[in-house]
């Protein structure tokens, strides 16, 4: 069964023939390549690896760089509906394109030297290289600043040791992008990136048992210990923990769009379910309290859906907030992690299982909610956006 | 030397794929209040998937040939028709025409002539397109053109090998495969089996906008065919649990003699 879409106010109409045309593309290989597979991946714990190639080949990594660096250059807008899909698959898949394009390849874009561009961004596009992005520690999550991994330098380069957690891709990828502060340890100031193969000697990548969100995904913790790499590891162009911020921003506009997706999946899950379940004799849609369920489902998922394309055109436009991205991330994923739960409620012990997508979609958005800043930090965020009072100190 | 003659002439060979657009089928059809045609309202189209076949073996076959092969889309349709072509160009199709009308004539041989007219000005060496048009199942358009192209006409084919001034296909008749060698011009017609279509890339979708499509009313001939009446299928009635195991048997064997009447 094809996906149909949600679209309640014709918001279709509002995209361009080209956006819509990657919709559907990628729309199309999720419901071929990811539904019929997502459910035993997740179950075995273990993210299909093998959808790499064609992501690649459909120019999903990066796809809103130039095209000069062998990446799609689509706009933002397209850029956001790729999200939106492949998180109706699952987020784990949208998790690996959003770390792979805008937590490795826009910081080598944003903070890189041209030759650093030239080298990495077509490999990456390609699939050829996989990244991951090492910011979080196991101590220092919401708190970034107070990092206690540190990069020193040397006469040939840089010598870097710490550890970060909760890495996606972590175990997968070829480079990690690493932030260490290469001054004092309260100066955030002095963070800086860095592109660090993880062949080097002392890089070390474990991955992270016992998880039971995210399963089909990759998710590890990376060990530093007298990491070498030489001077052009830096990026040059990353100043303190800003940039870092600034990698997060365009990943968290991504996941304002993905969990529209997840919460799509459920939505159209239950809504089929409730029309074909019977139970005292009739389709349990013709309930009331399963179509009060149905009615805020789909009233939620269109407000969703209009924040992320103003938030699209915003970007598009050169004038979105980071504070306009904590907005939408943080109404979206708390959103389809309601719509998720509402939606295994409805399809009653089926919901339980994972031939259905609710309960996994369920789990993942745990993480979501609590991945790219918590929902807790994005609310000061907007707090201190509001009153001009930061909450944080 | 002879491979090197071979390989010269792939190289000149001209190939058009005819595409059309059709709802697509996971869409849920509603019938018009005239009774006499769908509601198109809220209906997504697609480039109908026996001519994704077709665009697909004509990429293929450039890839195999080189550079100097052209791959030019046409349809005949409204101008709604452009996305379907865009779809082709995306995939990776050099050029596109649209032969624009206002209508999409019933009578197969209205769209032939039109498209035949078309493909005998452009000169191909080889003309591709869908078995049949899944809105209409029709199966005729291709090998219409065919005989009014005076070229060879094969259909139906599910394996397609073009070597020199000619080429070979295979074709799945009831039981078994038929191999045909033919000589070009050829008009071919796609079935299922023959390739896997690629999907059309990011990056192709966004060089679609920059490649050639051209756009050509075309005045059609009056429609010999008149649609009297549009239904959709009845209901089905939903299924029904007998009982479970061997028990169930001669229940189910009662159900089927009595009351399907199929024994």
């Amino acid at each position: 069964m094809a996906f149909q879409g949600v679209d309640f106010y014709d918001i279709d109409s509002l995209l361009s023939e080209e956006e819509r045309a990657v919709r559907d593309t990628v729309r199309r290989w999720v419901d071929e390549k990811v539904i019929p597979i997502i459910g035993d991946y997740y179950v075995r714990g273990e993210f299909p690896l093998h959808l790499v190639p064609e992501m690649a080949e459909l120019g999903l990594f990066g796809a809103n760089l130039p095209e000069e660096y062998g990446c799609a250059g689509l706009n933002n807008v397209a850029y956001g509906l790729i999200m939106q899909e492949l998180e109706r698959g699952d987020s784990g898949v949208r998790s690996f394109a959003s770390v792979q394009g805008a937590l490795v390849m826009y910081p080598i874009y944003a903070f890189g030297s041209e030759e650093q561009k030239r080298y990495w961004l077509p490999r990456m596009a390609r699939g050829e290289v996989i990244g991951c992005f090492g910011l979080t520690e196991p101590d220092y999550g919401s708190n970034p600043a107070g990092m206690i991994t540190t990069a020193r330098k040397t006469e040939s380069g840089w010598v870097i040791n710490g550890s970060k957690m909760w890495i996606t891709n972590g175990s997968t990828a070829q480079v990690a992008v690493i932030w260490a502060k290469t001054g004092a340890l309260d100066d955030p100031k002095s963070i800086r990136g860095f592109l660090v193969p993880t062949d080097t000697k002392g890089f070390s990548a474990r991955d992270q048992k016992g998880k039971l969100s995210l399963r089909a995904s990759d998710t590890s913790e990376l060990v530093l210990e007298d990491v070498c790499v030489s001077s052009d590891a830096l990026l040059p162009k990353t100043e303190g923990l800003k940039s870092a911020l600034m990698c997060l921003t365009q990943a968290r506009y991504g996941i304002a769009w993905g969990a529209v997706g997840a919460a799509m999946a459920c939505y159209e899950e239950a809504v089929r379910y409730a029309k074909t379940r019977v139970m005292f004799g009739r389709p349990i849609g013709g309930f009331q309290l399963q179509q009060a369920r149905l009615a805020d489902m789909l009233t939620e998922i269109t407000k969703a859906q209009l924040l992320c394309l103003q938030l699209g055109r915003l970007k598009d436009r050169g004038a979105m907030t980071p504070e306009q991205v904590s907005l939408a991330k943080r109404n979206n994923v708390n959103m389809a992690t309601e719509v998720a739960r509402e939606t295994r409620r409805l399809l009653g012990a089926q919901g339980i299982l994972a031939e259905y997508q609710a309960m996994r979609h369920l789990a993942n958005l745990e993480s979501v909610y609590t991945y790219e800043g918590t929902h807790d930090i994005h609310t000061l965020i907007l707090g201190e956006a509001i009153t001009g009072l930061s909450a944080f100190t | 030397m002879r491979r090197e003659r071979l390989r010269a002439e792939v190289r000149r060979v001209k190939i058009a794929v005819c595409v059309k657009r059709v709802p697509d089928t996971e869409t849920r059809i509603k019938i018009a209040p005239d009774g006499k045609s769908i509601d198109e309202a809220g209906v997504k189209f697609v480039l109908n998937p026996y001519d994704e076949f077709a665009v697909e073996e004509a990429l293929r076959l450039k890839e195999r040939a080189g550079e100097g092969t052209e791959v030019t889309a046409i349809a005949l349709g409204p101008e709604a028709a452009q996305e379907t072509l865009r779809t082709a160009l995306a995939m990776g199709v050099d050029r596109a025409v649209l032969l624009t009308t206002s209508r999409q004539p019933m009578d197969p041989l209205i769209t032939a002539r039109v498209l035949s007219a078309e493909l005998r000005s452009g000169g191909y060496d080889l003309v591709l397109c869908g078995k049949l048009a899944i809105d209409d199942y029709n199966h005729a358009v291709g090998t219409m053109m065919g005989e009014l192209l005076g070229a060879a006409s094969v259909s139906g084919v599910s394996r397609l090998e073009i070597e020199g001034n000619g080429g070979r296909a295979e074709r799945e008749v009831e039981g078994g495969i038929e191999v045909v060698e033919f000589s070009l011009p050829a008009v071919v017609t796609t079935d299922k089996g023959l390739n896997e279509p690629r999907y059309p890339s990011l990056k192709g979708i966004m060089q679609a906008k920059k490649k050639p499509l051209e756009t050509k009313p075309v005045e059609l001939e009056e429609e010999t065919l008149e649609v009297l009446e549009l239904a959709l299928p009845p209901e089905r009635k939903p299924g029904r649990i007998l009982g479970e195991g061997p028990d169930a048997v001669p229940a189910l064997i009662e159900a089927l003699r009595n009351e399907a009447k199929v024994l």
